[in-house]
This record gives C-alpha cells, structure tokens and sequence, in this order.
C-alpha cells in the first residue's frame, strides 16, 4: 500500500493572551490507502487540532510552524482559498463530534446532503434529490425517502451521525477524518455506526483517521494506532503490537487504566500527573514529569526516535 | 453459588420503587396520546447495595432518575423509602422535606453542573444551607472541610472557582457537594463519561471507598458496561420505559438472557474479537407514544421476534441466582 496522506514535523502554535501554547511539536505520521488509523490519547493531547490542521479548518489562534501535510501528492499547507474547497469535501472530508452541533438546525438534512454533492459533483438539478436520497440509503437510514424532508432535531443521535456520514461520503473522499465520531452515542448505536465507517473505508478504498480517546474502540477497528501526550506523537504501531507489546511507558498506562471485561476495581490504575502547561518551557520528553522510569538522559535534548520494527517506532529513551 | 442480592438480607430494602410510571402527553399532531416513558417499573436498592442502570438513551434511565430524586412526579406508583412513602407529597413540597437530604444527585457533567459564580466553598456549602437549614459558619466550615477531605480535594482549592480545576477535581466538587449532607442514597448519573481514562479509575475507586466508608446505596446510570460492572453488584437493563433484565452483575454478563442485553453486551468494543463479525442492533427504537400494551417492546428489533411477541407483552420472569428476564423465550 502506499502512503496516502503524510503529516511529517509538522509543529502548531497558538498564540492567546496567556502565551504562546505549543499545541503540535514535531508531529509526524502517515495513512495508507485503504487504511484505518486510529489516533489516541487524553483530552488536550493534540488529536484534534491535528485533525482540523489537516482539513485546513484551524482556529484563527493557531500559526502552523513547521512541517508539511501532503495528501495524494498535493501539499496541504500551501492550498489555500478556493483551490483548498474544491478539495474539501471531494477529497477529504471530516466527520465531527456531536453531529447534532455540527449539522445545520434549520435546513432539512436532504438539502445538507445536496449541498456538497452541489459544490462538487456536475450533477444536473433535477437528479440532486435521488442522490441524496441514494446517499442516505448508503448509510442504511430507514426510509431515506421520508427522512431527506427530515431536520436534524427529529432525528436520534444516532441517525443524525449517520447524516453526518452520509454527507461526508458523499463525493466519495479519498480521506475521512471522523473525530470521535460515537462519543455520545449509545454502545449498541456505537457498534453499527463503526461498523458502517469500517465497511465504507474497506469497499471505497478510502484512508480512515479516526480520532478517540477510547482505545478499546481503537483497537477493535484500526489497523495502525497513534498515540499522543501533550502535543508530541509518542508511539506508532500495528494494533495488535501496540495492544499486546507497548513500548511507551505513557501507552502502557493508557492500556492498564482502559477497563476491560476482567478489570477489577482494585487492579485498575490511573495515570499519575496531569498534561503539563504547553506554554511553558518543556523537556524534551513531555512525559517525564509523569513518568516512573525517567532517567537524567531523558532530560538531554534531542529526544530520539527508537525504530522497534519498521512499523513500530517510539520516542522514548528507555523504551520498554 | 450465587450470592443472594444485597437487599435480601434486609427486610426493607432502602429504596423500593414500586409500579412506578411516567406518561407525558403529546403535544402537536397527536395530541390526547401520551409517551411513556417509564412504565410499570419495580425498583429495589437495598442499604449499602450499588445498582447499576444500563440501557440506550431514550430508554427512560434518565426519567428514572428524575422520579427517584423526586425532581418529578410520577403519573403513578409509588416510592418508598425506608418503608416510607414519599409520593405522598408532590414534588414541589418534597423539597422543603427533611428526606429531601437521604436521595441526592451526582450528575452527569462536572464543569456543565456546577455555578461557574460559585467557589469550591459555595458551591459545596449551599445544600448544607438549603437542605439541612444550617447558618451557623464555623460548622458550615467544618463539614464542607470534612466533605473535602473525603472526596480527597486539597484544601487550597476550596476557594477556586470551577475553571480554574481540571476535570478531575470538577468531578470531585460534584461528588462533594451531594455527600455533604450524608445522603443514604446516590444516585451517580454517567459520573465518569466527561472524565479522561487517566482520572476515571481514581474517581471510580474514591465512589466504592465513599460507599464503604458512609454505608450509602448507589444508583450507578451509565452506558460503559465495563464501568458498570467494576463498581455494581446488580444490574438494572431498561428498554423503552421497561425493565427488561435484572441480576447480579457477573452472572447477567457472562449470561445474559434477554436478546437486548445480549446486542448490548456484544456492542463493548473489544480489541480481543476484532476478527469476528458479532450480532449488531440495528434499526431504532419502535415509538414510546401509546405503545401497545399487548406487544413486547423490543420486538420490531428482536432477532427472536416470534408470533406470541405481539399478542402478549412478556412480564419479568425469575429465572433463579436473583436474574430475571421479560422475555418469552429467555
């Protein structure tokens, strides 16, 4: 498979009245066609403004340093305005968190569907309607004919992330971000919206970036895992290496606090520390204030990259 | 051998809900029909017992809290605590009741539920002046500093205020300021799902400790079975308004009997079974507006559906080990 998308280096700031925060710092990962990779780690870890920097959509706040974002050959960073739209929702398209927010309340979610397929796709007018109706189906909406006329808040949770979908897929992208695409929703609705992503990305070719903080549900769907802690990528590996074989010290707490089937209250532990402040001066490894293992060497710049396997690396002194 | 539930070796369990129901009338297009959202449900928590209460949104978990807060009025049955009724006043009188204290809420949201005005102090401090009346400020002081403690905040965050707390310590705020007034009941409303998984397990364990240490009942409310059975000895599943299985928590995951605790447990992702293709619930809910009393509710979705599923409504049978299920064929 080759490498579809590519984020190498790639280092964001935000500017605010409190000092500058360091939100992405040398961040570096790639999505394969046809693959699905799921990137984890703690509320304020930096998934999402990765996300939104790929999609081009980030805050006004946020200055993007260094690094290059390249899908398909076409450099990101460097397509702006009208030439960064038409890819927008033809190439690349994001599924958002709490669809009943991101989905327009007052329009009905045929038209919503209509309107991207309107901006990217020659179709004539008169066919506009069967083919949202048909993109509806595709994301096996009951009765697809009844719920074009539908607004968003007649709709379940469920039903209305299944719009989001829909609309997402719609010009067929060759990349889907879905940022925590089923938080919120309920475990049996959670299991056959990922089920959906999962068949859609395997039958469309199309390279998956799904953004969690739950690495069961990670582990269940991915092929590749990314891990993040405070702005930096930390370890990157096939999902049954770094589920069965962590090498950071940071994955192997995620993996022993997430409870499983056999957890007891008494065995399960918690992640000592708290994210540090992005704006203050850090070490070279963000971790090791958190850290049981840290040893002086962590402290002496640069932090290295220790390559395990040729797919799992890990940026730690001492890996595991 | 299976352990009898909690609440059988007490005579009175402490709270015991009983043919409780909630019907809103529709409002619109269907106007003189009524949704129900909770209907016909018995409720049973013994002293000291942690119940669990699964099921997806819209099934009337959150209603049930509201009835047994007495945050609303059921339209009927009754709840009893501690043998005593307290549907015999309505709502609006029952907060200036002393049992208003015995039943309190931790709710879902640390940073949604608390007053972005109030202080860790105020806002900790204020059931103490609403629902116990106290005004003295040395003892005011002293149980806010002792519900600190407990829940394990630091004394110099007493006088921040909740943006300036992680999520972590909002949690905290919110679990302090509902023991504060030595509840017997606790009713814990998704109180971990807003947590990161580095914060939940501390949270989880502080909720079991609380538990041991002030002898309360927790309703635990949550959709993470696997949060569920770590800190619940029976679990409570609800589907449109019923209940549909009951049983002690082990026993009702390693079998459960009814189809729609089934889906549900089989939807916990799991890394483990990545490669195999599991039974998914799809579909949604048939409507909760005037259903037919006759036809089981989960039929239009259920893979066992049969023809005695829509001409007689399945009630809760004993299926022995404390488990029961309402279904025909469990």
């Amino acid at each position: 498979m080759t490498d579809h998308l590519t984020i190498k280096d790639l280092g964001l700031e935000f500017r605010t009245r409190h000092g500058v925060v360091r939100a992405l710092e040398d961040v570096s990962l790639t999505v394969k066609r046809g693959e699905i990779v799921g990137v984890v780690g703690e509320s304020g870890s930096g998934k999402s403004v990765m996300a939104y920097s790929v999609m081009g959509l980030s805050d006004a706040a946020a200055e993007i340093k260094r690094g290059s974002i390249v899908l398909g050959g076409m450099d990101l960073l460097a397509t702006k305005g009208e030439a960064l739209r038409a890819i927008r929702g033809r190439e690349m398209a994001m599924i958002f968190q709490s669809p009943r927010t991101a989905l327009n309340p007052i329009r009905k979610v045929g038209r919503q569907i209509e309107d991207v397929l309107m901006e990217h796709e020659a179709i004539p007018r008169r066919d506009l309607r069967k083919a949202a109706i048909a993109a509806l189906e595709r994301v096996r909406i009951p009765d697809p004919e009844r719920r074009y006329d539908a607004y968003p808040f007649e709709l379940s949770g469920g039903m209305c992330q299944r719009v989001m979908i829909a609309i997402a897929l719609a010009c067929s992208p060759s990349l889907l971000i879905a940022d925590e695409p089923t938080t919120g929703l309920d475990v049996t609705t959670q299991a056959v919206i990922m089920d959906l992503i999962r068949d859609k990305s395997r039958d469309g070719r199309m390279s998956t970036l799904l953004i969690t903080h739950d690495l069961g549900l990670a582990g269940e769907y991915c092929d590749r895992i990314v891990v993040m802690h405070a702005g930096h990528v930390v370890e990157v590996a096939p999902t049954e290496v770094l589920l069965s074989r962590p090498a950071h010290p940071y994955t192997l707490q995620l993996l022993a606090a997430t409870p499983t089937p056999t957890s007891t209250l008494d065995t399960l532990p918690s992640i000592g520390g708290q994210l540090p402040d992005l704006r203050r001066d850090l070490p070279p490894c963000r971790f090791s204030e958190r850290c049981a293992r840290k040893l002086p060497q962590c402290d002496v710049p640069p932090l290295p990259w220790t390559t395990l396997s040729p797919d799992h690396i890990v940026r730690c002194r001492v890996p595991l | 051998m299976t352990a009898l539930p909690e609440y059988a070796a007490h005579p009175t369990p402490l709270l015991d809900a009983q043919r409780l129901s909630k019907l809103y009338p529709v409002k619109g297009s269907a106007k003189g029909t009524l949704l129900h959202a909770v209907d016909d449900v018995d409720l049973r928590i013994g002293a000291g017992e942690c119940v669990g209460l699964v099921g997806e949104s819209g099934c009337g978990k959150s209603t049930m809290v509201r009835l047994l807060a007495r945050l609303i009025d059921p339209t009927s049955g009754q709840i009893l605590m501690g043998g005593k009724d307290i549907t015999g006043m309505t709502q609006a009188k029952f907060v200036a009741s002393p049992d208003r204290g015995r039943i309190q809420v931790v709710f879902q949201d640390p940073t949604e539920s608390l007053n972005p005005s109030f202080r860790v102090f105020q806002a900790i401090a204020d059931p103490l002046r609403r629902l116990l009346r106290l005004s003295d400020a040395d003892e005011i002081a002293t149980r806010v500093n002792r519900a600190a403690t407990l829940v394990g905040l630091p004394r110099e965050l007493v006088q921040r205020y909740p943006h300036q707390l992680s999520g972590g310590q909002r949690a905290r705020v919110g679990i302090a300021r509902a023991i504060v007034v030595e509840p017997e009941l606790l009713i814990l409303d998704e109180p971990t799902s807003a947590l990161d998984v580095s914060v939940q397990a501390v949270i989880l364990r502080l909720l079991a400790d609380l538990r041991a240490r002030l002898g309360m009942s927790y309703l635990f409310v949550s959709h993470d079975l696997n949060v569920v059975r770590l800190l619940c000895s029976r679990v409570v599943v609800m589907y449109l308004g019923k209940v549909v299985e009951v049983g002690p928590v082990e026993q009702l995951f390693a079998n459960p009997r009814h189809p729609y605790t089934q889906a549900l447990i089989a939807s916990i992702p799991d890394p483990a079974r990545r490669r195999e293709a599991r039974p998914r619930l799809d579909g949604s809910p048939s409507s909760p507006i005037s259903p037919d009393p006759n036809v089981c509710r989960f039929q239009s979705r259920c893979p066992r559906a049969a023809a005695e599923c829509v001409t007689t409504m399945p009630a809760l049978r004993d299926l022995g080990g404390g488990q029961s299920a309402a279904c025909h064929f469990a």
